[in-house]
């Protein structure tokens, strides 16, 4: 099986491997998107005054850390269709779980991040005239997000990673196309080695980009 | 324009103020002074409530800060405040820092602010930094456009928390000056400070706090000639020994 290797296979089935590929894009994109949006919004509410608001955020964020993610997966995948959105499909039963499965996490990278902006920098947001939601906005989340970029960057990583777990409702990311290859193929090692490679690749360009970024707006 | 009449405040347990009362006339400049820990600055923030209070009344131009009806915002932006560290925005240049609340809070269009921003930008002095961020400034540089960011507004009065406690010595001058510009020409100010050259140059009245209490509220002349309580005067010695 190991004797000779043709990495032939990998180009004969580009095809295949892209239409993976996009899914995994596709599911890393909407996850990052919405889960930021979410988590900033329930990172707001755990950290709000009005306690049901914050109980009700960290229960959810508790809730979804204390699960596996293919759980999660699994289980909007045969929940949709039993509270009757089956029109949904198996991708955007995917879209949402992890959606809101990310979200948790980026609730507390962005509550970490809030937090670790001084009550005096609030004051002087304040101090100015401007509004508790314009010195969240204006002042707060800007110098937050800043703040988090390494740790978000961290987490899209592993997000991205994560991906290759849709297989178990039968969706094909990147890994999965991969190994559908490789095993009618029976060519493993050279489809696990060109997805390793593709994975440090596109991992390594990230990390670099954001080194970039981070460079670009030091404060 | 500001009356402060018996304020008192907890921390929980702990009482900072402690029926606090004194008032400052349009055009006035009190300094503030006192050991750390005496609530000067947090007397100061109450005046813009960004800390509330438990009992007693402040008003600013006639409008009661504790009043659950009052729009704080409004109220803040009318009234100018500096910080010990200056807090400018570090993601915003200095022009930014100044444009900022005007477009947001005063509805400026941003031509506007901006030329507003570098007239001010060039009073403090300052109109080569325009487009530089905090962290490339000097400490006495940020606080002048902390200066000039107050000043976008037009307050009718004036808080300064410490204002020159965390620049080195050779800035606060710099500093200094551009207050007591400000204070010659008619600007109401409260000033918490352990500048006692400041006081004895541009404030009309000296107010000494001692744990959460108003010692004395004087005239500079009465403050610095004969300070009536014994804390105020072994303060006075305290700090005028150098």
């Amino acid at each position: 099986m190991f004797g000779d290797f043709d990495f032939q296979v990998i180009f004969d089935n580009l095809d295949i491997l892209w239409d993976g590929m996009l899914i995994t894009f596709l599911l890393t994109a909407v996850a990052i998107v919405g889960g930021i949006l979410f988590g900033t919004v329930l990172a707001l509410m755990r950290l709000s005054k009005f306690t049901p608001l914050s109980i009700l955020a960290g229960r959810y964020v508790d809730a979804f850390r204390s699960t596996p993610l293919i759980l999660v997966i699994f289980w909007f995948y045969f929940a949709m269709p039993i509270i009757g959105l089956e029109a949904i499909g198996g991708l955007g039963s995917v879209l949402i779980a992890f959606t809101l499965f990310e979200a948790a996490y980026y609730c507390e990278i962005i509550r970490a991040g809030i937090q670790s902006i001084t009550r005096a920098q609030v004051d002087a947001g304040l101090a100015v005239g401007l509004t508790k939601g314009q010195t969240m906005r204006f002042v707060v989340l800007p110098q937050a997000f800043r703040n988090m970029v390494p740790v978000l960057l961290t987490q899209a990583i592993v997000l991205f990673q994560d991906t290759s777990l849709v297989y178990v409702v039968g969706l094909k990311d990147f890994l999965t196309a991969a190994d559908l290859i490789a095993v009618r193929d029976n060519r493993v090692v050279e489809l696990y080695l060109a997805a390793a490679v593709v994975y440090f690749v596109l991992c390594i360009i990230a990390s670099l980009w954001v080194r970039k970024l981070q460079r670009q707006y030091a404060i | 324009m500001i009356e402060i009449e018996n304020v008192s405040k907890w921390y929980g347990d702990f009482q900072v103020l402690n029926h606090c009362s004194t008032a400052v006339d349009k055009g006035e400049v009190v300094v503030v002074c006192g050991p750390s820990g005496s609530g000067k600055s947090t007397l100061i923030k109450c005046v813009n409530g960004l800390e509330p209070f438990q009992e007693g009344k402040i008003t600013v131009d006639g409008v009661s800060v504790g009043d659950k009806s009052t729009n704080l915002p409004r109220l803040r932006s009318q009234i100018g405040m500096l910080f010990q560290n200056f807090e400018l925005f570090p993601h915003m240049t200095a022009l930014e820092n100044i444009c900022l609340a005007q477009t947001k809070v005063l509805g400026r269009e941003d031509d506007e602010a901006e030329e507003r921003g570098m007239k001010l930008l060039e009073r403090v002095d300052l109109v080569e930094h325009a487009a530089k961020h905090p962290a490339q400034l000097s400490g006495g540089q940020q606080q002048r456009v902390a200066i000039a960011r107050a000043l976008a507004m037009d307050p009718i009065a004036m808080l300064f928390d410490e204002p020159t406690s965390a620049l080195d010595p050779e800035m606060i001058n710099e500093v200094l000056d551009v207050m007591v510009e400000l204070a010659n020409e008619g600007m109401t100010m409260i000033v918490v400070t352990h500048e006692m050259g400041f006081a004895r140059k541009v404030a009309d009245r000296v107010v000494f706090m001692d744990e959460g209490r108003i010692e004395e509220d004087a005239t500079k002349d009465d403050f610095f000639g004969t300070p009536r309580g014994d804390r105020a005067q072994l303060f006075l010695s305290k700090i005028l020994e150098h």
